[in-house]
């Protein structure tokens, strides 16, 4: 889908993919609902929408078309699944944590999900929103981060080190957990039994391709003929496309 | 206004779903909304980006929320979480912003909200509801409470001593007829215009209409476009920048519809023309935008 669009921001789908497709395939109940805080991880979403069929192979086929639906970066007004447009970083935890609090003021069941980036934790309105949160103790809420280390310009230690957001959110008044974010079982376990806290994924920027794992530029960069064909083939027979 | 709006408030409080978010402001004004609201008056802190954001969420999981602070913490500071969180996703937040204008005077510029609803109309399905009069605050509210889109309300102070003798209200309004001119009018600088010319004759007084109003597009009621056909002068008076405000949305909308223009003059806010700070009406009188300067100007373009 990237490649056939030139289109990069690879290396933040890949390490938020399994997380994805493991709080929609093993977590997520028909009353909950997920914010894909990190807009540039769209593709992410796309094919987990398209794992479930929602999406079609044809859908797919419009990524970053004229005329998409399937833009960049989360568009509103078009997908149940998609509940608010996204991309600049920040907005969705907050977001998410409203609809958390009309559920919760009108007795509504169902859970919250919503996946930020870990760059995107230098937003002030991120910490804002931890404030609003913590004084709620509202439980209806889970917020994931794709502790990927990378971001656009350079590694979060060097830019902004997020080595201690664990304990800088759990200073906050809210829990925080340390999960693997590329082991779906632990994710899974995670977000069951912490519901209302922070879960930190620990993940690789660009995972499952050995050329783009941990490597920044893989945050921008569109995939040349020559690394599609060997992306394929580290990936192996069924990355060409069946569910 | 503040009174006006806290009884509005109160009397849609048993409605579902409805609930109210503050900047942290509202000290000895909204003590009566936070009583009957209980958990659904959310004091969201010195936070108005989140604020704006959630009431965003709240909106998509189908609550009523409003949002409220002084005017330019309001729209100003949160302007990306009203343009992503609320418009870009249509979502029906209202937002109320107290002090338009330079209605906290003294208090410094940093609290004026002099660009307020001109920023506002630019983005889609905002209307911005700026009141000219006490009463003019429960029609609004209860239209905002309904409508399925964004929306600002601008709080002021009515200027009008006594509001018996009002035009019901509505989005444009002719509050007299008059040969002398033309003015329109947004904000309540209508009701100081009004007291100051409503005992003339009528060919002595200059016409006066309020909008209250501001969308994109603009639809002009057809009396003020036959009032425009004969007038000699029209004055467009607001206490809001040049640009993007009233008098350029008419302009251009009267452009358009290919209306011919009598001379025009504009009555606006100039920021902060000698650097110095005061009282609302100080810094009214410091753009031209106080009723003897701007009854003086439309004299002095309807001789030329």
């Amino acid at each position: 889908m990237h490649y056939e669009s030139r289109i990069g921001h690879l290396g933040g789908n890949l390490s938020a993919l399994d997380a994805l497709m493991t709080l929609h395939h093993e977590v997520m109940e028909p009353a909950d609902r997920f914010i894909l805080s990190k807009g540039h991880a769209a593709g992410a979403l796309y094919i987990v929408l398209w794992s479930l069929g929602v999406l079609t192979e044809e859908d797919l086929a419009t990524f970053h078309a004229d005329g998409t639906l399937l833009a960049g970066h989360p568009v509103p007004g078009w997908c149940e699944h998609i509940p608010f447009a996204t991309g600049s970083l920040g907005h969705g935890f907050p977001v998410a944590l409203g609809m958390a609090l009309a559920r919760h003021l009108n007795g509504e069941p169902g859970q919250i999900y919503c996946l930020t980036s870990d760059g995107e934790w230098q937003e002030g309105a991120i910490w804002e929103a931890l404030i609003f949160w913590a004084h709620r103790r509202l439980t209806n809420l889970t917020v994931l981060v794709d502790l990927n280390g990378l971001q656009g310009f350079g590694t979060t230690r060097e830019i902004a080190g997020m080595e201690q957001l664990g304990a800088r959110v759990e200073a906050f008044g809210i829990e925080a957990y340390h999960v693997d974010g590329h082991d779906p079982a632990a994710v899974a376990s995670a977000a069951r039994q912490h519901p209302g806290a922070v879960l930190l994924l620990h993940t690789v920027k660009g995972k499952g391709v050995s050329f783009m794992e941990n490597r920044m530029e893989w945050h921008y960069l569109p995939l040349s003929d020559a690394q599609y064909a060997a992306a394929l083939a580290e990936l192996g027979p069924s990355a060409d496309g069946s569910r | 206004m503040r009174k006006a709006f806290c009884d509005a408030m109160c009397e849609l409080a048993e409605e579902e779903r409805f609930c109210f978010l503050t900047g942290d402001l509202g000290f000895m004004a909204l003590e009566p909304l936070q009583r009957v609201l209980g958990a659904r008056f959310i004091n969201a802190g010195v936070a108005e980006q989140n604020m704006v954001s959630v009431a965003a969420g709240m909106a998509r999981a189908g609550a009523k929320p409003w949002v409220y602070s002084i005017a330019p913490f309001c729209y100003a500071r949160p302007f990306e979480q009203i343009r992503n969180d609320i418009c870009l996703n249509g979502l029906s937040v209202r937002l109320v912003g107290n002090g338009g204008g330079y209605g906290y005077g003294s208090m410094g510029a940093t609290h004026h909200a002099l660009e307020d609803y001109g920023v506002l109309s630019t983005l889609p399905g905002m209307r911005a509801y700026v009141p000219a009069f006490d009463t003019d605050v429960r029609p609004m509210v209860r239209a905002l409470a309904c409508r399925a889109a964004p929306s600002y309300l601008r709080l002021g102070r009515s200027e009008l001593a006594e509001e018996q003798g009002l035009p019901a209200y509505g989005p444009w309004r002719c509050l007299q007829q008059g040969s002398a001119g033309l003015i329109v009018v947004a904000g309540p600088i209508a009701g100081a215009l009004w007291s100051a010319t409503r005992e003339r004759t009528a060919t002595d007084r200059p016409e006066l209409w309020v909008v209250s109003e501001l969308a994109v597009p603009m639809h002009i009621p057809q009396p003020l476009l036959d009032a425009l056909t004969g007038a000699r002068a029209l004055a467009i008076v607001e206490e809001h920048v040049a640009t993007g405000g009233l008098g350029q949305q008419l302009l251009h909308a009267l452009a358009l519809g290919g209306q011919r223009l009598p001379r025009v003059m504009h009555a606006h806010a100039r920021g902060y023309p000698s650097g110095r700070y005061g009282s609302q009406s100080w810094h009214r009188r410091e753009c031209g935008l106080d009723v003897s300067t701007i009854l003086e100007q439309l004299v002095r373009e309807m001789r030329a």
